[in-house]
């Protein structure tokens, strides 16, 4: 039995009750969580194929026969473990809002316009290295009810599985600099420091492509796996 | 560890980026045996999520097969065809489930288990929950399939996990 075990997140993500989210306080568990064991179940996940992705998939400036109106950017990164080891062939998701800052979907109604040449929607799978690539269109900030003017820092969100259950991400990027970051209770619901500065992305003028789209970079750190105690070779006689 | 990213909330609008057409097929229509595994996600009012994201995973298959995925309709209902995954070693047969909504900053883990699985009685993960709380990790027999029913909070709260 030598299935990797993963290492702890105590302290890396958002608490379970934090009701600075409103949202949160109905639908968060009030029972303590209860631990459970890593085994093959949680050490395995699905493995997706090409099959997944569309052909304009990884342009979300080419789903339409016009291009969206906004800032075209290029955001493209790593998906890793802790140990800097690349998770190749993982299935990233990718959805936002519009330049405007308004979602295509039916419970956002707030009157900012609709761009009939954006769907928002993204998907890539990683290559040999772990890296992803989108082109797509810098999103706006926008506006929602959590608190007296509340406005979400601009971001785009992100689905990554990696190589186990217990790896599985779903996060949200947002960009440099932003004024509204500070703000934002879903951001800093993110405990620790480091770890909210982790989920910002980093300008980037060696990818950004000259008279067309600017790039931002983001890596994304799955926990990682550590050695189980049967494979520390400890397990001769002396 | 302190490099890893932290979560964030699927938020309001997943189906632009989550759902897919075969999504909640785990394995093929028309799988022999295949069986239907379906319930509601409720909060801590009773009211249902029509805004969540339930996904299943279970080892053995290839490829995507095994892992199901499934939105929550307008009254929080969500359904995925799978078969009745074998007992392990040391585990009755089990689904591990993935809840993902707006208000969850993390998505929650819970297990679905078989009412007739004889294994049940030895699983070391039921033995390590509340026996007054067990139930709620327990699927109940349907026409056809079975009922899995996810509360978030309050009355009869399933068990999440943290794994």
């Amino acid at each position: 039995m030598d299935l990797p075990l993963f290492e702890s997140v105590s302290g890396v993500h958002p608490p379970v009750n934090f009701p600075d989210y409103r949202s949160n306080v109905l639908r968060s568990p009030k029972h303590p969580l209860v631990v459970l064991p890593q085994n093959l179940t949680e050490t395995t996940a699905p493995v997706f194929g090409e099959d997944r992705i569309g052909p304009t998939d990884g342009d979300l400036t080419k789903q339409f026969p016009e291009e969206p109106i906004g800032q075209r950017i290029v955001v493209h990164g790593r998906v890793l473990e802790s140990d800097g080891r690349p998770v190749p062939h993982t299935l990233v998701e990718i959805w936002q809002a519009n330049a405007c800052g308004r979602y295509r979907h039916v419970v956002d109604n707030w009157p900012a316009p609709l761009d009939p040449n954006f769907s928002g929607g993204g998907r890539a799978l990683t290559d040999a290295e772990g890296r992803y690539t989108f082109t797509t269109i810098k999103p706006g900030a926008y506006p929602w009810g959590n608190h007296d003017n509340a406005w979400r820092p601009a971001h785009i969100h992100f689905s990554v599985f990696g190589r186990a259950f217990t790896q599985r991400l779903v996060t949200q990027m947002y960009f440099p600099d932003d004024p509204l970051l500070p703000l934002d209770p879903i951001f800093n619901a993110v405990p620790d420091e480091h770890g909210r500065r982790r989920l910002v992305s980093r300008f980037d003028i060696t990818r950004t492509q000259p008279n067309w789209a600017l790039a931002f970079e983001w890596d994304i750190v799955l926990r990682g796996s550590r050695p189980t105690p049967f494979e520390s070779g400890e397990d001769h006689d002396d | 560890m302190t490099e890893i990213t932290p979560s964030q909330t699927v938020g309001p609008f997943l189906h632009i980026g989550l759902p897919w057409p075969d999504g909640a097929f785990a394995v093929p229509d028309g799988t022999p045996g295949a069986i239907v595994i379906a319930g509601t996600v409720t909060d801590g009012a009773g009211e249902p999520l029509p805004d969540a994201l339930v996904e299943t995973w279970q080892a053995g298959g290839e490829g995507r097969r095994g892992f199901g995925r499934c939105p929550t309709d307008e009254h929080g209902g969500y359904r995925i065809t799978t078969v009745r995954p074998p007992a392990d070693a040391t585990e009755a047969p089990h689904i591990d489930v993935a809840v993902f909504s707006r208000g969850l900053l993390n998505h929650l883990v819970t297990r679905i288990y078989f009412p007739d699985a004889a294994e049940n009685a030895t699983d070391p993960v039921l033995a390590s929950v509340a026996a007054d709380r067990r139930d709620t990790l327990i699927a109940t027999a349907t026409d056809g399939g079975y009922r899995f029913d996810i509360r978030l909070q309050g009355d009869r709260e399933t068990v999440f996990f943290d794994v």
